[in-house]
């Protein structure tokens, strides 16, 4: 119930933004009946008339998992936004292996394995990579390596 | 006669010992992506797109690797829910129901070669369907104006949220988020740009491979995360496989009946190999009756939902390749995968680029005989291939996601993207709202926009213009009917429950 609610409360808040956002859109002078603003209107109203259904006839709340868990997958998150960041300046074996190993080790704590596949994946995936498709991946950064 | 000269073409293409070698991976990756557990077709094909775009393969290659793989991990989902009771992706859940209490009592091979017999009845009969009717359609597309567009690609939309969900305000949600993100970037109208918040990143608008990636690819890591890779282990030893002749030419007509059912719900817009599955099997239940013990491992109940499953696969490509409206997820990952190529589905496909629809097409034929080697003879090292376990299978899918879309454009700010596609994955998993809506969104927003305003250009502005040919209204009555009907079939089409031990 209350999922369901919150969800249809931001679904119609981002509906409601988008709309306003919507109706900012420059035309040019080149315009057609229609114009750039209606489509992206025409979408913003069908959601926020769903996300009403939504808040006011909720299906029964799904099963979430505990705060511990809430917290793994939180930082599961923060270490893939960090991967992000760090593949370019970084290389790719040093981040790939450390990013692998924690995925790894969340799914099955258990250090030994996770480490070993972690630094596994990413030499492994390096070769496949960089000598089977060719593609342009740097292994280390230029500091490291000199 | 043309058909056959048709053929002849596609068969010149596809027999390059190259692109049979390409058929051949093709298949044997598809098995394995369909075999193991949380990487069903649609995550396969996503996260392969990118890695063929750098491959450098031309137009016809990719089609026939990528279809080969769609095919193959059609016919691999059943290996996992027979032996492990986890359907590895939709459509093999009805598979579970008998072919995991077939394997529970001894019988893990025979269910396995029943259902290989079956997937390649249902997937060579559709192909043949689709050789007959996709150039028919093809000829009937040519009448399609922008108003017979905007009404199909409403009537996509609205088949897809009223059958393969529960709950039609989220269905309609995820189409909103999709077709909302498409709206992003520049204008192609007017060149000014939309809904950018000013971001340069963002005046490109958003790469559909990106959503596509992250809300399959990363969402699923997000989930073995939560549930710790419980249940990856192997439920069922397989013994020696033999091949049960009697039992197989029992269920020959089942297999032809499915093989109807599930074409046919695979041509709908967006119904797709699900609903194949599920009609095929609760068809073939109700005509066999209560006493052919449906539910408790017989080899109907194995035969009929692979054959609907992998029919169904080839009739979504049907509209796919002749109206450019994928008929499932994953035929909606082709699409994606098409347009990355620069190739655009639709009737003119057909008399301009005969070659990749025929080779197709004659691929598609190959790969399904390739498949019913690979999948009864050796289908004992896909069996292996499920002991892989899941903290080594996931990091692994992540990391070739990251390379794959990193090498689309080598930026950080797609990689942050894919990661916010895998958070609302998961968030949007969680709560029940269909996923596959919002990449056809994203797909087909685009131009399901231009053919609006298209229509209104041609008729000045006039609204009515949008009903204005018999087939458009038909389109528009289908749309609403496929929207609302299952509102009320709901309790005549409930999905049956897992089988649980």
């Amino acid at each position: 119930m209350a999922s369901d609610r919150i969800f249809g409360l931001v679904v119609l808040m981002a509906a409601l933004a988008y709309i306003a956002s919507a109706t900012q859109i420059q035309t040019s002078f080149l315009a057609d009946p229609v114009g750039p603003k209606t489509f992206p209107i025409l979408v913003g109203t069908v959601a926020a008339i769903s996300s009403l259904v939504m808040i006011f006839r909720p299906d029964p709340d799904p099963e979430w998992p505990d705060k511990f868990t809430f917290g793994a997958l939180f930082f599961a998150m923060l270490v893939l936004i960090a991967y992000a960041y760090a593949l370019k300046p970084l290389g790719f074996i040093i981040p790939t292996a450390i990013t692998a190993g924690i995925l790894s080790y969340q799914i099955s704590p258990r250090i030994k394995p996770a480490a070993l596949s972690g630094v596994g994946l990413s030499i492994g995936l390096f070769i496949l990579f960089k000598f089977a498709l060719g593609l342009g991946l740097i292994a280390f950064p230029k500091f490291l390596v000199g | 006669m043309e058909i056959l000269e048709n053929l002849a073409l596609g068969f010149s293409v596809a027999l390059s010992p190259y692109t049979l070698m390409l058929a051949i991976v093709g298949c044997f990756l598809g098995t394995i992506i369909g075999a193991l557990p949380g990487l069903g077709p649609s995550n396969g094909v996503a996260i392969l797109i990118p890695l063929t775009f750098t491959l450098g393969l031309d137009a016809t290659s990719a089609l026939v690797l990528m279809t080969a793989v769609y095919y193959g991990a059609m016919y691999g989902g059943r290996i996992s829910s027979i032996l492990l009771n986890i359907p590895g992706d939709e459509p093999a859940l009805m598979t579970t129901l008998d072919g995991y209490p077939m394997a529970k009592s001894g019988r893990a091979g025979d269910a396995l070669v029943i259902s290989g017999v079956a997937s390649f009845v249902g997937a060579f009969l559709s192909t043949i369907g689709l050789m007959l009717l996709a150039p028919m359609l093809a000829r009937v597309a040519y009448l399609f104006g922008p108003a017979e567009y905007f009404a199909l690609y409403l009537l996509a939309f609205c088949t897809l949220g009223g059958m393969a969900s529960n709950n039609q305000a989220k269905a309609a949600i995820a189409s909103c988020i999709g077709l909302g993100i498409a709206m992003i970037g520049v204008d192609n109208n007017s060149g000014m740009p939309r809904l950018t918040g000013g971001n340069l990143h963002l005046m490109d608008g958003i790469d559909f491979l990106v959503a596509i990636v992250g809300l399959f690819a990363i969402a699923e890591v997000f989930f073995f995360i939560e549930s710790h890779g419980k249940g990856s282990a192997i439920g069922v030893k397989l013994g020696k496989v033999k091949i049960p002749w009697p039992e197989i030419m029992s269920t020959k007509w089942t297999m032809l009946r499915a093989s109807g059912v599930g074409f046919i719900a695979g041509i709908l817009p967006g119904a797709g190999a699900s609903l194949g599955s599920f009609l095929a099997y609760m068809s073939e239940k109700s005509f066999a009756g209560d006493k052919a013990g449906f539910g408790t491992g017989v080899a109907k109940g194995i035969a009929a939902p692979e054959a609907g499953n992998n029919a169904a696969a080839g009739g979504a490509l049907v509209p796919m390749l002749t109206l450019g409206v994928p008929g499932s997820g994953t035929t909606a990952v082709l699409l994606a995968l098409l347009m990355t190529l620069n190739i655009t589905p639709g009737p003119t496909l057909f008399t301009d680029r005969p070659e990749v629809v025929w080779g197709l097409i004659a691929s598609l034929l190959i790969a399904n005989i390739v498949l019913l080697l690979m999948n009864v003879p050796m289908v004992k090292i896909f069996v292996r291939v499920l002991q892989v376990p899941a903290w080594v299978l996931l990091p692994g899918v992540t990391m070739i996601s990251f390379v794959g879309i990193y090498s689309l454009s080598g930026s950080y700010f797609d990689l942050l993207l894919m990661v916010a596609f895998g958070v609302l994955g998961y968030v949007l998993r969680k709560l029940d709202v269909p996923t596959v809506p919002v990449i056809l969104g994203i797909l087909l927003g685009g131009n399901m926009e231009d053919a609006l305003r298209r229509a209104m250009v041609l008729s000045d502005g006039d609204a009515t213009y949008l009903f204005s040919t018999p087939i458009a209204i038909g389109l528009w009555l289908a749309a609403i009917a496929g929207f609302v009907a299952p509102m009320f079939l709901r309790s005549v089409l409930k999905k049956p429950q897992r089988v649980t031990d």
